[in-house]
């Protein structure tokens, strides 16, 4: 790929997305955009760019941010953060959100929907001492192909088989031919909306719980501080971040402080997280 | 080292699941059918067993019910690995008595997910 090619177009992601694509990841725009370009008419990749320079059509620029931010994810990722809410979060911000009994989720980038439904999930099989509980799970992406297949709850066997025991799969879903649709009722416990993170979370609300994992290796140091600010002014004073297995906060920003003894966990520097102790 | 014994009876897929499970650390033994694959564990228990469903001489599921019957058996993950894939078929494998499920085809992060389910990894 040309370097001046490279430029145009990583540069276009960061503005669009705040994507960081390092040199040596070149291959994953020829990969994604190659096929992009050819269903656009064009002979190649360079001829997308081409029109691209030209002119910035508003739809190729769409379809290329899509192209080069939709990842995979898989239900229960890490397992460990799922582990956390049922052990930690949830029996330590229960007693304290009691006379609500109202509890607000975001799941931040989230992809094809298996973050926000593993969490339905894991509430759902908590039986009886949820049951008059009210969740307000918002799950957001900036990607309108990974939104309309999260709503659809609608998974392929493979994605069924990674991360999602088998007892989970045949209690929370049915099949449809040969894929595999989560359970209109847990469906309904999801709002999905069109979000990006680069963009103030205000319209979103104020939330107790954010989960925001593997999101933020993608940016940029200045980015990532941008985006957990933001989260951090929408959160409740006693609320918990979640990170990504390979991210932190520190050395990104002073707003947010680990929780002790709980990695990937972390709560707004100066407050006190409402956890229970395992 | 934790040991795993494959049962099915095409070479190919026991071939294809001693290279994921060796590369996730497990000692792999083989058998074709449900028979041979009882007479590996009257001598020795394996840690975990990835068994497949439709085998000539003894099926999969003839060989669970047999299986449980051995004393400490109840320590060994099983892993059924099949391509029946209805939500009956599942259901059947579980009341036999197998720990977790895989719809064929499979690859190595099903492997490792559904082996890190029942404890072995």
């Amino acid at each position: 790929m040309r370097s001046e090619d490279f430029e145009l177009l990583s540069g276009l992601l960061k503005q669009r997305s705040g994507l960081v694509l390092p040199k040596d990841k070149a291959y994953l725009l020829e990969n994604r955009l190659t096929p992009l370009a050819r269903q656009n008419g064009f002979r190649g990749l360079e001829e997308l760019v081409a029109a691209i320079r030209t002119s910035r059509p508003e739809e190729i620029l769409a379809q290329v941010t899509e192209a080069m931010t939709t990842n995979e994810s898989m239900f229960f990722r890490d397992r460990r953060p799922f582990e956390q809410v049922r052990k930690v979060l949830l029996p330590g911000l229960m007693p304290a959100r009691e006379p609500l009994r109202r509890i607000r989720i975001w799941s931040a980038g989230c992809s094809s929907g298996q973050e926000p439904y593993s969490l339905c999930m894991l509430l759902r099989e908590a039986g009886e001492a949820l049951s008059d509980w009210k969740f307000d799970i918002t799950a957001t992406d900036m990607s309108t192909t990974m939104l309309t297949k999260a709503k659809a709850g609608l998974y392929t066997q493979f994605e069924v088989q990674r991360g999602l025991p088998i007892r989970m799969l045949i209690r929370h879903f049915h099949q449809i031919d040969e894929q595999w649709q989560i359970a209109e009722a847990i469906r309904s416990m999801v709002k999905f909306r069109l979000f990006n993170l680069l963009d103030p979370p205000d319209e979103l609300g104020d939330f107790d719980v954010v989960f925001c994992r593997n999101v933020l290796i993608y940016f940029d140091q200045a980015t990532k501080a941008r985006v957990l600010n933001a989260i951090a002014d929408r959160m409740a004073e006693d609320g918990v971040l979640f990170l990504g297995s390979a991210e932190t906060v520190l050395g990104v920003t002073d707003r947010f402080s680990p929780v002790q003894g709980q990695r990937g966990m972390y709560h707004l520097q100066g407050k006190i997280p409402t956890i229970a102790k395992p | 080292m934790k040991t795993c014994l494959i049962v099915d009876d095409s070479r190919v897929i026991r071939m294809v699941a001693r290279k994921i499970l060796e590369k996730l650390g497990f000692s792999v033994s083989e058998a074709e059918n449900g028979a041979q694959a009882l007479d590996i564990c009257k001598r020795q228990l394996p840690d975990g067993i990835l068994l497949d469903r439709n085998m000539p001489v003894m099926d999969g599921l003839e060989f669970l019910a047999s299986f449980r019957r051995l004393p400490g058996s109840g320590d060994t993950a099983v892993v059924l690995c099949t391509t029946e894939n209805t939500i009956d078929d599942i259901k059947r494998a579980i009341a036999a008595g197998a720990d977790e499920y895989i719809m064929k085809p499979f690859d190595s992060e099903i492997i490792h997910s559904k082996f890190t389910e029942v404890g072995l990894l």
